[in-house]
């Protein structure tokens, strides 16, 4: 089991002081295994959420627990050799080296054209025109987007908990499709728990349960039929810029 | 010369196990050992150091290794090489010096390399610069190269400096007449307060020539690089520049690429970037189970392979 208890993050509001809550006391329990999906309005707090849990940001406050072991002061490193693997939402390109040779890191050994080729066409790309190629600016957003979470696919035999921040940015309607029944699948044949921040409906839908975020708070958890209608309810934030009078 | 030592630095800049099959001139402290074979002479320069590699036309599938090896401080030595590439061939030449110098006195070896490479020809040529042992003397190398292809020539360069060289100023000039293809690919590590200069010039003559020249490097410590990579297009063609650097510590880099269009329908571009190694690039190497230590190291690797 995955357990946040009480985790706050701040970052500071201005020169002058004062701070802006972007988690707010956050206690949370994720069962082995489930497919969750964290949604939520924009800045509401999901991305730092899935970033405090692999320990890319450091909370003010509160604790994290995998498994019943506290892996709060686990550095980056640390957490992915206990089990938990991270796809960014904006993937870092890097000069000279191939997503072969990435997705090989990945999977700490070095993988077979086939066994890359399976990663990539799960992610609905097509292996022989990728698996060379440097993941650089040669490739579009949504290649490498593509490729991203083929990383985190490449650790699923050895993880116990799978992020995928917004997995459908950048992505087309094709392989948005092909996406979706990869998360399908990798639910039904892995042990691994799933957590997937999105704001679509389709990814929504096909979850054990869904976390609603907002403020920095978990406000709803429930089934994706009980929390999809209520969505809507959702306050908006009034805008604070003054108008011109 | 030791052999343990002659063993490491032969591996190091040419990979090579033992002696290699085809032909080869090793130059070890200024005397050589040599090879020829039927289809490519080696013989000594009557009018001044060095050698003329000579490749018969229609010469297929076969390599030179011509490395040079220098274990005695103090030496220093300038030596011109001339490649004379028949019509219709294909073939691999290794190059490279590599520096073993223990002792307090500079040791330094100046390559001249000059190549007339024939009509349709392929030319692969890979020249790996290395530095090592513990002596306060520097390691100096300054190679300086000139070629020109003729009609539907092409020639692949990898120039490799990856560590141990004090201070190198390089020189390449390539001159490519009709359908040629030159590919120049460069990379280079420094550290410590290691100086390189590396001053390249492509210039197309040919209607349908291409050049690219790619250069990436890693300036660390107190290091410095300079580069001027220069193409001109002097007739219908292409060609491209592509400097990429990481800059750490307190080393300093200059790039200066430049295009240089005589013709209307020349087609240049040049892009050139320095920056450190980008924070999210370690994170996500540390989210699949390194260290910042092994990311970083990937991240270098990964950009100078």
């Amino acid at each position: 089991m995955l357990r946040l208890q009480n985790v706050t993050f701040t970052v500071p509001q201005n020169e002058k002081g004062g701070k802006n809550t972007i988690l707010d006391d956050v206690t949370l329990d994720i069962e082995d295994g489930s497919y969750v999906v964290v949604t939520g309005p924009n800045g509401g707090g999901k991305t730092t959420l899935a970033k405090v849990i692999m320990g890319l940001v450091k909370p003010d406050s509160g604790r994290i627990f995998l498994d019943g072991m506290d892996i709060s002061s686990l550095d980056v490193t640390a957490r992915s050799e206990a089990g938990i693997s991270y796809g960014f939402q904006q993937p870092p390109r890097f000069k000279g080296i191939t997503v072969r040779d990435l997705l090989s890191i990945a999977a700490k050994r070095k993988l077979k054209k086939e066994d890359a080729c399976h990663l990539l066409t799960k992610v609905g790309l097509c292996a022989t025109e990728y698996i060379n190629r440097e993941v650089d600016t040669s490739l579009s957003g949504g290649e490498v987007k593509r490729i991203e979470i083929a990383t985190v696919l490449a650790r699923a035999e050895t993880s116990k908990v799978l992020i995928f921040d917004e997995p459908e940015a950048g992505i087309d309607l094709w392989s948005f499709h092909r996406l979706t029944k990869t998360f399908r699948e990798l639910h039904e044949e892995s042990n691994c728990t799933i957590i997937i921040i999105s704001h679509q409906e389709r990814i929504i839908s096909q979850a054990d349960e869904v976390l609603l975020i907002a403020d920095g708070k978990l406000s709803l958890r429930g089934k994706p039929e009980d929390i999809l209608p209520s969505i809507d309810d959702v306050e908006e934030k009034p805008c604070m810029v003054e108008m011109d009078k | 010369m030791n052999q343990d030592i002659r063993r490491g630095l032969l591996e190091k800049i040419a990979d090579l196990h033992d002696v290699p099959a085809g032909a080869y001139n090793i130059r070890e402290n200024g005397e050589s050992v040599r090879q020829n074979t039927e289809e490519i002479t080696i013989e000594t320069k009557t009018d001044k150091p060095g050698i003329n590699i000579i490749v018969k036309s229609g010469t297929k599938n076969r390599s030179v290794h011509i490395p040079v090896l220098i274990t005695k401080t103090g030496l220093t030595e300038m030596v011109y090489n001339d490649f004379i590439i028949g019509d219709d061939c294909d073939v691999l030449i290794v190059a490279g010096c590599g520096i073993h110098n223990t002792g307090d006195e500079a040791s330094a070896h100046d390559g001249v390399h000059s190549f007339e490479i024939g009509k349709n020809s392929h030319v692969r040529y890979i020249e790996k610069h290395y530095g090592e042992g513990n002596g306060s003397g520097e390691r100096i190398m300054n190679p300086e190269m000139t070629a020109h292809l003729a009609e539907g020539a092409s020639m692949e360069i990898e120039s490799v400096q990856i560590g141990g060289i004090d201070s190198t100023n390089r020189k390449t000039v390539i001159t490519a007449e009709e359908k040629c293809e030159v590919l120049l690919s460069e990379r280079l590590m420094t550290d410590g307060h290691q100086d390189v200069v590396s001053d390249t010039e492509i210039i197309l003559n040919g209607a349908d020539s291409k050049a690219r020249i790619n250069s990436r490097s890693v300036a660390k410590g107190n290091s410095t690089q300079l580069f001027y990579p220069k193409l001109t297009g002097n007739a219908d063609c292409f060609g491209h520049v592509q400097c990429d650097s990481i800059i750490m510590d307190d080393a300093k880099i200059r790039s200066i690429p430049e295009i240089c269009a005589n013709c209307v329908d020349a087609r240049l571009v040049h892009e050139a970037a320095i920056g450190k190694i980008a924070g999210d690039q370690i994170l996500k190497l540390m989210t699949l189970g390194l260290t910042a230590e092994e990311a970083e190291e990937k991240i270098l690797n990964g950009l100078l392979k």
